[in-house]
């Protein structure tokens, strides 16, 4: 689950993180308030779940309270297009008015699951602002690495060894140093998989600061992390993901014209990777679980259809323990249940009386497309996108 | 032969008691599995399995099939009386971890997680209570193993399988099943085949199975399915290269995944630019593994590579 910047540093203060001082807002005249609060001179930071905002012009300094009010204004509502938003962008909700600091050094570091060590890793670099990814392809040797022992946190040698090889000394180390153990603790504390602070600030005084600050949470540990789940932002999440998560259904939407239905997240991912390999594209990742039941198959369906850009239906199940022709069965009555479904569904069914389980479809009412194994599949529901699509 | 699941097996179920518990529990057992007990912390003393009206139409096995598997408080209980050797886990994610722990703790050499939804920082205090406390841990959100013919520890289902000599390595589910109807269709039996889960952080390697298909004489090839997401099959491959000569046929599902999305599997899913399928697939090739394209070719890539 993502967060907002602005809920990101709220956690990270009270882990004991240095962020500027600053205050979130939806209205252009109260911007222009907390600019005033803050001195006069601000930062006006659009907030949406994408990364890259001040690339696409969702980041501003304002000389003047009245500067605040005309860029929070123009910022608050517009459809911010970043790197990471997809052409058709963001709708800004919030602006995060910040105070302006003098910019002495600009910093990297991070806070994420290094899947082969099995452990939480801090990683640093010099070079903030750029993305890590940049870094680690151009000069792997720039990025700090240090290991987190999950029941001890950071320890303060380790972010002493960062903070000097971040070329940090005296004071500054030690508030650096500081930082980044407060950032571990933030981390584990709270069930994040990433804690990104990009940049981090060093100023003119030798103070260290998350000018920016990132942060997602392992969707497995929300059951126990209320306050976390209380930030989640349901604008800011496709409103068909959201429509699928309340009925267990694993669903992520993709640009092509092919809806599938799948049972598995292996199996899923294999099956639009063979609707492209046979010259199509799909229109979406879902999974209705193991056993896909009847109840589950209806809501997918209905979830699928509502897609406008969806063109052709592929129903890939492979029964397991279930057994095939129940799950025909299934397939059927949440058609009928329906109604009115006018796209081609090319079905493939495998596993336990499968015979019967095509019996059963071709018995239907509805007409499905029968395929008998993947690569028929594939083949099938393209030519019916490329004959529906005309 | 074939590796860590066999006649030998004697199973435990954690969490035999709930639904999914008792059910696959039963169809293990019914595929040949010595079920010899269960574990539901407050349900000891009872018994699962026993038909309405005993001695029902449970099939499978002989005599002592047709009991009841009995249930007990803990697995240090279970374990004294019935020197079970391997568990399975159907915990609920919040107390899996636990589960793991506990089996770990009583000495039970084999720990299948089927449990899907552990929290990762969980999973993390777990890879460091093993190091203490050594079990060969599989998953967690995995389909298990199973040895066909022999006996099975998970949720597949047991007839797509026939006895052989292909072993099956894969983070998936039905996936696998796929890959193994496809060989089972084309003659080809498995030794073993083992879902080491879809999980960022899980027990068992891809480098840990194929080191012990490695070993395994009756293991004439192996298909590896991986998806996107962290860097095991590079890993793997690199393994390969090194250290083994007989036939791998590859594939890692996700080609097609949009960068930083979580693809069902909580470990799917490629990262800052990383874990794409392309580099895995392009590694796997340069370690001489059969990469096919298309999920549906697994079954005929092997044939083709044991000129079956």
């Amino acid at each position: 689950m993502k967060i907002h910047e602005y809920q990101a540093k709220e956690i990270l203060r009270a882990h004991g993180v240095a962020t500027p001082r600053g205050r979130v807002t939806d209205d252009a005249a109260e911007a222009a308030r907390i600019c005033v609060e803050l001195g006069g001179r601000c930062v006006v930071k659009a907030q949406i779940h994408a990364g890259g905002r001040g690339k696409g012009g969702g980041v501003k300094l304002a000389g003047s309270p009245e500067e605040a009010r005309e860029i929070a204004g123009r910022i608050l509502g517009m459809r911010l297009v970043t790197p990471q938003t997809g052409p058709e962008g963001q709708v800004v909700r919030r602006v995060l008015i910040e105070e302006a600091l003098d910019i002495a050094r600009e910093l990297y570091v991070s806070v994420t699951l290094d899947r082969h060590a099995g452990k939480p890793i801090v990683m640093a670099s010099a070079a903030g602002g750029m993305e890590i990814e940049e870094v680690a392809a151009r000069d792997p040797g720039a990025i700090l690495r240090q290991e987190v022992e999950p029941l001890l946190g950071l320890l303060p040698f380790q972010g002493r060894a960062l903070a000097r090889g971040l070329g940090l000394s005296g004071a500054t180390a030690g508030k650096a140093a500081k930082l980044l153990s407060a950032l571990a603790g933030a981390y584990l504390a709270t069930d994040a998989s990433l804690v990104e602070i990009n940049p981090l600030l060093v100023t003119g005084g030798g103070d260290v600061l998350a000018l920016d600050a990132k942060m997602t949470f392992d969707d497995n540990a929300l059951f126990r992390r209320p306050e976390v789940l209380a930030m989640r932002d349901l604008a800011e999440e496709n409103p068909m993901e959201v429509e699928a998560a309340k009925y267990n259904l694993n669903y992520i939407k993709l640009d092509g014209n092919i809806a599938c239905m799948v049972n598995g997240a292996g199996l899923a991912m294999a099956t639009m990777d063979i609707i492209k390999l046979y010259g199509g594209e799909p229109a979406n990742f879902l999974d209705v679980g193991g056993g896909a039941s009847q109840e589950a198959v209806k809501n997918a369906f209905r979830l699928l259809v509502s897609d406008p850009g969806v063109r052709a239906v592929l129903i890939n199940i492979f029964g397991g323990i279930a057994r095939t022709d129940r799950i025909a069965r299934g397939v059927v009555g949440a058609i009928e249940e329906l109604g009115n479904v006018s796209l081609p569904v090319v079905v493939r069914l495998e596993g336990t009386n499968v015979e019967q389980g095509r019996e059963v479809l071709r018995q239907a009412p509805f007409h499905f497309i029968v395929a008998e194994h993947m690569a028929d599949a594939a083949e099938k529901v393209v030519a019916a996108a490329r004959e529906t699509g005309h | 032969m074939a590796i860590w699941v066999n006649g030998d097996t004697r199973l435990v179920v954690q969490g035999i008691t709930g639904k999914e518990g008792t059910f696959h529990a039963l169809a293990c057992r019914e595929y040949g599995t010595r079920v010899v007990a269960g574990v539901t912390p407050g349900k000891g003393g009872t018994t699962v399995g026993i038909p309405e009206g005993a001695g029902g139409s449970e099939g499978g096995g002989g005599g002592e099939q047709r009991e009841g598997i009995p249930v007990y408080d803990s697995v240090a209980e279970a374990r004294a009386a019935t020197d079970c050797n391997a568990s399975m886990i159907f915990v609920p994610p919040p107390f899996a971890a636990d589960a793991i722990m506990e089996s770990a703790a009583a000495g039970i050499a084999l720990t299948v997680c089927i449990t899907e939804g552990i929290p990762v920082a969980d999973m993390l205090r777990v890879k460091a209570f093993l190091a203490d406390h050594p079990t060969r841990l599989i998953g967690p959100n995995c389909p298990g193993v199973i040895s066909p013919g022999m006996a099975k520890i998970g949720i597949m289902p047991g007839h797509i399988h026939r006895p052989g000599g292909v072993g099956v390595i894969s983070r998936s589910g039905t996936l696998t099943y796929e890959a193994v109807w496809q060989l089972t269709n084309l003659g080809l039996g498995q030794s073993t085949c083992v879902g080491i889960g879809g999980d960022p952080i899980n027990g068992t390697s891809f480098i840990d199975v194929l080191q012990a298909f490695a070993a395994d004489p009756a293991t004439v090839g192996i298909v590896m399915i991986g998806e996107i997401g962290g860097s095991a099959e590079e890993e793997a491959a690199a393994w390969i290269a090194a250290n083994y000569d007989r036939p791998v046929v590859g594939f890692i599902a996700g080609r097609t995944a949009p960068p930083g999305r979580r693809m069902g599997h909580a470990g799917a899913i490629v990262a800052g630019g990383r874990g794409t399928a392309a580099e895995k697939m392009a590694a796997m090739r340069a370690a001489g593994l059969h990469v096919v394209e298309s999920p549906a070719k697994l079954g005929e890539a092997m044939a083709r590579a044991l000129g079956a």
